[in-house]
């Protein structure tokens, strides 16, 4: 009993301490007095709508679409708003902007980062309660919350508290689709939040997957579901073309952002990456004008400068096979150097990937194990045995009907030792005694994952293995041995 | 923008000194109509429900006023008006002195108290009697229950009646040997203490979930809610759900605003849209949504009525097929990978496939059209991987996740009308393209 009463006092102490806290700590929701919609001048209100509009283009729908759903800040809204849309056209950026030019109470999170559910409840209190995450005595001054049940009694504490119970709360759930792979309860908790904790609170989802993928196990209700439509081209340049330097001539601008779009708008479309790539050939783009070659009117010699360079760019950066600091440095490297041959060593790109250092016998295991696992077992006599007769015509003609469901299609297949130790010795060069030198080898190619145990089988009696390197790597091990892996391969002779 | 700005500059300051403090009548409805739509609002009637609404307040008020113990499940679909009403009996009831002042209730939802533990701490602190059981240490859980029914009974009277409200009945059935429903219905069929459970769930299946003893201890009384709704009390809904009623106190706007709710109900589009909706689905839900926007946009200067286009571009929005919508924007190769995918799944019947057939397909699409650039197989699986990401591709189960991601088995999660419909909105979608979608297999 005394205990009991003890817990409840050093509750409210804490709460009382919060208190005290929040008004020595950042007073982040205190402007929210001071433009009230409903008393302000509408004329103050559509002047910030004009302003966002302004700042974010080509969203006007949505935005207004959303701006009416909020209404004035007491009225109710939708229980829960879904925005869907591919990446970066939008969400965030079009949710947050709302949020603090009209200087609504929100809280938002990345489900990312709120991984369990209690860092998602604790998170959104503690924003709600503004306690400070970095405060000297956090251990007293933050709240705690466990489960679905505790969240819901604590926030409905909390907003009475805050006073917040007068207007509608928006809670911003970033990335979405997270919230799938939480405890069952959390999502559809959420969706009904209004509902459950019969407070006025707008529980805002955005995602890059459709609203259907949601919708699995029980309790749900429907949210608002609204689209965020991807920018078409011309969109595409005119969010761009804001990005134009200042002493750089517009027109001329917009010439070398149609340059990148012509370049890269097959394969993406997403702004963010798009930016990316316009910011960092830019320099490039423009060395021939600050240098005094050309103009910013000679868009042929301009093009024929950059297009080799974006062309490059899309197997590199775009893969990120190197970082844009090596880009950079390239760039740099390569300033007036018109060849571009020598480049190759220090751009490796895609090349770079093949490139593995092992031992020499390992190298041959290695080249084994991969004809193994692609060519059919029953072709082994052919490409190994010391005598063939001249099939090699027969097999090319019906070699086109074989592609479609080669291993190379298909995947790899599962191999037991001996075909692999079989296939090693009559390759290798050399004589090789098979001590266990050469079986520890084929541990470390497991470990490396290189190979590794089908798990389907015996592994103790009759261990199976798969090769898991790609052909591009298997040709470049092969050619620092010298050995002509493609001649052996069923699916290429 | 401009239209905007005209706008503001216009009539608004003459009207704004003429009304002075008086609030404008058309955000005043605006306001009262979004409290109707939220999901929180209790309605003034549930429509259709006299019956079921009888029969459920009679039950509780047997419990409230003789301390008769009941248990019933109500049964029916999504958004029907099931909570919607409990609450209601629960208001009506609450209005009622005797019952008002006897009956202690107790709301529970599976959503909330996810486990049995946390329903009892729930319970004990809705019954406020977290200071009478303080730190005591109970052996059982109907030990703890027990103690708290007893703790209710003040001196040698009778114990208070209690009403158990379980939301989302069916979660409830999930919890460890069921140990909460098992003691509740144990001490509402041995009458040991005046309770009254009420069970609300949208499962019809939902006595199969209950194990055999907890079965038998129901009173096997249900009450479904189905809709059975006719076109005519459809439409007779939507006019209850927007219209005003006589507390309204502008009384002339309020008859202009219901006429003009009249007029709405009968012009065509409204009626084909309630049509389209109504043969969709009845959920009263679904209806409140489809009006929410057309009363969001209501605005006292430019738009003071609803207008039947508000409907039809409401409905258009919450009609539109999410999938095609992202497939509007995916890149011209994403594109590609999808028809090639398309000509696999029928090629295939419908069996996965992996990235190695579909770059094959498109390798070999690309290199025929001259039109078409072939990229780097680098770049190709990078566009595959977004499609997984977006989850228009999916990686088959089971399938071993120790083989590289280039031989995964993966099935298309699109419809060939999906992807048609989307090649055909596709903007500057290149012929070659096109055309290749449409060939049938080879
Ligand atoms: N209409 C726009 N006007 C100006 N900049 C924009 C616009 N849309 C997007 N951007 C830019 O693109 C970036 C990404 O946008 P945002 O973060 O809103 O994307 P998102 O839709 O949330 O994407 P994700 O799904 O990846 O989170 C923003 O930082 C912003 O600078
Ligand atoms: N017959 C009806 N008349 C008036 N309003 C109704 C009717 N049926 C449902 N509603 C309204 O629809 C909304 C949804 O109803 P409610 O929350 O009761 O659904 P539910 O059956 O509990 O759904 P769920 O199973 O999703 O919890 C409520 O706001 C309620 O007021
Ligand atoms: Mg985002
Ligand atoms: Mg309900």
């Amino acid at each position: 009993m005394k205990a009991r009463i003890h817990i409840l006092y050093a509750d409210q102490l804490t709460w009382g301490l919060s208190t005290v806290f929040r008004q020595a700590v950042d007073i982040r929701y205190q402007p929210l007095y001071i433009i009230d919609m409903d008393s302000a001048s509408s004329e103050d209100f559509e002047t910030i709508i004009d302003e966002i509009l302004e700042e974010i283009p080509c969203r006007q729908k949505q935005i207004s679409t959303l701006v009416s759903l909020f209404g004035k800040r007491a009225h109710c809204t939708p229980g829960a708003i879904f925005l869907y849309g591919h990446a970066s056209t939008g969400k965030s950026l079009v949710v947050n902007t709302l949020m603090d030019k009209l200087k609504l109470p929100f809280v938002i999170l990345n489900c990312v980062e709120c991984y369990s559910q209690r860092f998602l409840y604790e998170h959104i209190l503690n924003s709600l309660h503004q306690t400070d995450l970095f405060a000297v005595n956090e251990s007293v001054s933050r709240i705690k919350c466990e489960n679905m049940n505790d969240f819901i009694r604590l926030f409905k504490q909390v907003l009475s508290q805050k006073g917040l119970d007068k207007e509608t709360v928006y809670i911003i759930m970033d990335k979405a689709e997270r919230m799938r792979d939480m405890e069952s309860n959390i999502l559809p908790a959420f969706l009904r939040l209004q509902e459950l904790s019969s407070s006025n609170v707008c529980v805002i989802l955005l995602s890059e997957i459709v609203w259907e993928k949601f919708r699995w196990g029980t309790g749900f209700a429907e949210p608002y579901v609204l689209h965020f439509p991807e920018y078409k081209k011309d969109e595409l340049l005119q969010i761009l073309s804001k990005g134009c330097p200042t002493d750089f001539p517009e027109s001329c601008y917009v010439m070398y952002l149609n340059l990148v779009l012509s370049v890269f708008h097959h394969v993406c479309r997403d702004l963010r990456e798009i930016q990316h790539l316009v910011n960092l050939n830019f320099m490039k783009f423009a060395e021939p004008i600050r240098n005094g070659e050309a103009t910013s009117k000679d868009s042929k010699k301009l093009w024929k400068n950059i297009e080799p360079h974006l062309k490059k760019a899309l197997p590199t950066v775009y893969l990120r096979e190197v970082s844009s600091s090596q880009w950079q440095r390239y760039q740099a490297e390569n300033a007036g150097d018109t060849e571009q041959e020598n480049t190759s060593q220090n751009l490796q790109g895609l090349s770079h990937r093949c490139h593995v250092d092992l031992p020499y016998y390992t190298k041959y295991l290695l080249i084994a194990a991969y004809l193994a696992s692609y060519n059919p077992a029953k072709t082994d006599k052919r490409f190994f045995a010391k005598h063939t007769g001249k099939k090699t015509k027969k097999i090319s003609q019906t070699a086109k009907f074989r592609w479609e469901a080669s291993n190379h299609v298909l995947g790899p297949k599962a191999f037991p030792l001996d075909r692999l130790m079989a296939i090693f010795y009559s390759i290798v060069e050399g004589k090789v005694a098979p001590t266990a030198n050469i079986f520890m080898q084929i541990t470390s190619l497991v470990s490396l994952h290189m190979l590794t145990l089908d798990p389907r089988d015996d592994q103790i009696i009759t261990p199976k293995y798969k090769c898991l390197v790609s052909l591009d790597l298997i040709k470049s091990v092969a050619r620092t041995v010298n050995f002509d892996v493609v001649r052996y391969l069923y699916d290429f002779v | 923008m401009k239209g905007k700005k005209s706008r503001s500059s216009g009539g608004r300051f003459s009207e704004v000194d003429k009304k002075d403090e008086c609030i404008n009548p058309v955000s005043k409805t605006q306001e009262i109509l979004k409290l109707r739509l939220s999901r929180n609002h209790i309605p003034s009637e549930i429509f259709g429900r006299q019956e079921e609404k009888r029969h459920l307040k009679d039950l509780i008020r047997r419990t409230g006023l003789f301390g008769e113990s009941n248990s019933v499940l109500i049964i029916g679909p999504r958004g029907n008006g099931k909570s919607a009403l409990v609450q209601k009996v629960l208001v009506e009831l609450g209005e009622e002195e005797d019952i008002h002042t006897n009956l202690l209730q107790v709301h529970l939802n599976g959503l909330l108290q996810t486990d049995d533990k946390i329903a009892l701490k729930e319970i004990t602190r809705q019954l406020q009697l977290e200071n009478t059981v303080g730190d005591r240490v109970f052996g059982s859980f109907a030990e703890t229950l027990q103690f708290l029914l007893e703790a209710l009974k003040s001196g040698n009277q009778s114990s208070k009646p209690i009403l158990f409200i379980l939301d989302e009945f069916d979660l409830f059935a999930q919890h460890r040997n069921q140990t909460l429903l098992y003691n509740l219905f144990d001490v509402a069929q041995s009458a040991q203490a005046p309770i009254c459970v009420v069970g609300i769930t949208c499962r019809l299946d939902v006595l199969e979930l209950l194990e055999k003893r907890v079965k038998s201890r129901f009173s096997h009384r249900q009450i479904y809610l189905f809709s059975n709704m006719t076109f005519e009390d459809y439409v007779m809904l939507f006019k209850e759900l927007l219209k005003l009623e006589d507390d309204f106190p502008d009384r002339r706007f309020q008859s202009d605003w219901n006429k003009s709710i009249e007029e709405l109900s009968e012009a065509q589009s409204v009626v084909d849209m309630l049509k389209r909706q109504f043969s969709f689905s009845q959920d009263v839900c679904a209806l409140k949504q489809l009006l929410f926007l057309p009363v969001c946009n209501l605005n006292e200067m430019d738009v003071p009525r609803l207008k039947p286009a508000m409907f039809v571009e409401s409905m258009k929005i919450s009609t539109s097929d999410s999938k095609s919508a992202m497939l509007h924007g995916v890149s011209i190769l994403e594109l590609c990978l999808i028809i090639a995918m398309k000509h696999l799944t029928d090629i295939f019947e419908g069996e996965p496939f992996n990235f190695e057939m579909v770059y094959n397909e498109y390798r070999k699409f690309a290199q025929r059209h001259s039109s078409m650039q072939v990229f780097h197989k680098a770049v190709v699986l990078k566009a595959f991987e977004h499609l997984v990401a977006l989850e228009l591709v999916k990686p088959v189960e089971g399938g071993s996740t120790k083989i590289q991601k280039e031989y995964r088995l993966m099935s298309l999660l699109l419809h060939n009308t999906q992807i048609m419909d989307a090649l055909q909105k596709y903007p500057q979608c290149p012929t070659d393209v096109r055309n290749w979608a449409t060939l049938s297999i080879s």
